[in-house]
């Protein structure tokens, strides 16, 4: 680990010294740089903010990478970015270890984002309640004629253990919101590295259900609507339905920075808030924070 | 002037070849000493029970590691069983049999496809072999060991033919001529006489076969599923597994320097490092073993 605090020392002084550089040179004020890191729901959605923000503040540099919220919270614990990046809320020991470093955590909503489970669209089964999913994971059900589907073996794909969203859909859906609750995915639960090995193998795979934020999901893929028991209605994840709280398995997404942010983080911040940046997370299949209020 | 140049030369040339001679085991034993320092602890922290068990499930504190070692052993396994044969036979053809200017096509080929890179292999892997596998063997998944097998078999292949090559090439060609003037066929002369003289060659480049399968990491995470299942049975490879070097890889960004999981993850290392430890004593053990008998049949 201490090697990493010195290349990121190393890093962070060559574009310090070359940022310094270039504002004498040129006249312009100095450039800023803004480390951006974590949840590989978000990368995307921060990737397309950072472009826009970078377009209307040319002296703003904001460097955007993925790796799970858990990377980018212990980024942030480590001191090595601004703004970590997370699909799920900071966990207490985090914030514990944070501040043992020295180091407050503040929290910001950016954007609201829902989970869709997916299935290949051969797959004749189009809706599930959170109790059949719960037992499709957890290796109670393992053939999809019990959930009205063909006779063939079930074949769960989800995220590796340090995504925030494999940890919302363990809370969420296999322990239903229950914090006593201590089911556990079933171990033949495949766990694949990025949302793109999960859509790849759910396109060819017509055994296999998975679960991605709805803005990662592609259309030749089928989306499962879903109800909280058997008595409600089947709700398909859209924004409407995620605003109006419908749709059961839809969260809150979060940037976390270290103590309140000034300067450059906080007027970045403020503008993600924006009606403006907002408008950017509906066009990437997000869900606004704005919509509530006209 | 001139010899007093020559002087210093001498002083400083020789010493820095010896130096780097001997980094090399500064180097190992630096490693082994921080995998020490920061496996170790894994020991005091987690139960032995709970570290022997089947669940590897670490945000919940569930540090089996058993499923991790058999999936690392049976994948690696497989992909010796695909490229040893292959490897040791096309290094055969390449050295007794292929004419010159088919030698001059296959060997540039060969070392290419040892240099690729091996998340592109995982790419094809998943695109390709994984959906072949599903469907012709009519799997509930392609991601299985068996992918994993056979992909690790074929990026250990160039490493395997073209040391093993080299150590055919260097027989010397007197042997083969004292083969043939005895009346041995091409065959058993290649069987009998060059491969056993070649033998040390050839268990290195099965060595650092290995080696390379063994600590594989990208491919292997892409296509074999991460399913920390124990894989116990013959019928596992049909199965997803999760290899020790994957888990390292797909978790060590996530967690905190100095938690139980890091100490647990160092300690994963710290297996793999005995591993490969325990093949290289095995193999080089092998070697003088097979270089005694040599002499004793000389003299």
């Amino acid at each position: 680990m201490k090697f990493t605090h010195w290349l990121a020392a190393v890093l962070i002084l060559l574009t310090t010294a070359c940022g310094g550089a270039d504002g004498g040179e040129a006249g312009t004020p100095t450039i800023v740089s803004i480390e951006n890191k974590g949840s590989d729901t978000i990368v995307n959605l921060a990737l397309a903010w950072a472009e826009f923000y970078q377009e209307i503040h040319p002296e703003v540099r904001i460097s955007v990478t993925g790796g799970g919220s858990g990377t980018g919270i212990a980024a942030l614990i480590n001191g090595t970015v601004g703004i970590a990046n997370a699909s799920r809320q900071i966990k207490d020991e985090e914030r514990q270890q944070a501040l043992e470093n020295g180091i407050d955590p503040v929290e910001f909503i950016i954007a609201r984002d829902a989970i869709a489970v997916i299935v290949h669209p051969d797959n004749p089964v189009d809706r599930l309640t959170l109790q059949q999913v719960a037992d499709i994971y957890s290796g109670k059900i393992l053939n999809w004629q019990e959930v009205g589907g063909e006779d063939r073996p079930i074949v769960c794909l989800s995220r590796e253990t340090n995504s925030g969203t494999h940890v919302y859909f363990l809370e969420t859906v296999l322990r239903l919101g229950d914090k006593e609750n201590t089911t556990l995915f079933s171990t033949e639960t495949l766990l694949l590295p990025s949302s793109e090995g999960i859509i790849n193998e759910v396109r060819q795979n017509p055994n296999a259900i998975g679960y991605d934020g709805l803005g990662y999901v592609p259309d030749d893929l089928k989306i499962l609507a879903l109800a909280v028991d058997e008595s409600s209605d089947y709700v398909l994840p859209m924004i409407s339905t995620v605003n109006d709280k419908t749709y059961p398995v839809a969260r809150d997404l979060y940037m976390y920075t270290a103590g309140q942010p000034t300067g450059a983080v906080a007027a970045y911040l403020e503008w993600i808030l924006s009606p403006e940046a907002q408008t950017i997370v509906a066009e990437l299949g997000f869900v606004p924070i704005l919509t509530e209020e006209p | 002037m001139e010899p007093k140049r020559l002087n210093w030369q001498e002083f400083f040339i020789p010493r820095l070849v010896k130096a780097s001679g001997y980094s090399a085991i500064l180097f190992v034993a630096l490693i082994f000493f921080f995998l020490l320092r920061e496996g170790l602890p894994a020991l005091g922290e987690v139960e032995l029970d709970v570290l022997f068990s089947q669940r590897w499930y670490p945000i919940e504190a569930h540090y089996g590691i058993l499923p991790l070692i058999t999936g690392s052993l049976l994948v690696t396994v497989g992909a010796m069983l695909v490229a040893l044969p292959f490897g040791i036979a096309t290094a055969v053809f390449m050295s007794e049999i292929a004419p010159r200017w088919l030698l001059e096509i296959l060997k540039p080929l060969v070392e290419l496809l040892g240099g690729l890179p091996s998340v592109v292999l995982g790419f094809l892997g998943i695109l390709l072999l994984s959906p072949f596998l599903r469907t012709s063997l009519d799997l509930p998944t392609g991601l299985t060991a068996l992918a994993g097998a056979l992909l690790l078999g074929g990026i250990a292949v160039p490493t395997i033919v073209s040391i093993a090559e080299d150590a055919l090439d260097a027989v010397p060609y007197s042997y083969r001529e004292g083969a043939w003037a005895m009346g041995a066929t091409r065959w058993q002369t290649i069987w009998r006489v060059t491969l056993p003289a070649a033998r040390s060659g050839v268990l290195t480049a099965v060595m650092l076969g290995i080696g390379r399968t063994i600590g594989e990491t990208m491919a292997v995470m892409m296509v074999t599923g991460n399913a920390p299942v124990l894989a116990l049975k013959l019928e596992s490879i049909f199965h997803p597994v999760r290899t020790m070097t994957a888990t390292i890889a797909a978790e060590m960004g996530e967690v905190a320097s100095g938690s139980v999981h890091y100490h647990v993850l160092f300690f994963i290392g710290l297996v793999l490092f005995l591993i490969s430890l325990a093949v290289n004593i095995a193999a080089s053990s092998v070697v003088f073993r097979s270089k005694k008998r040599a002499e004793r049949v000389l003299s």
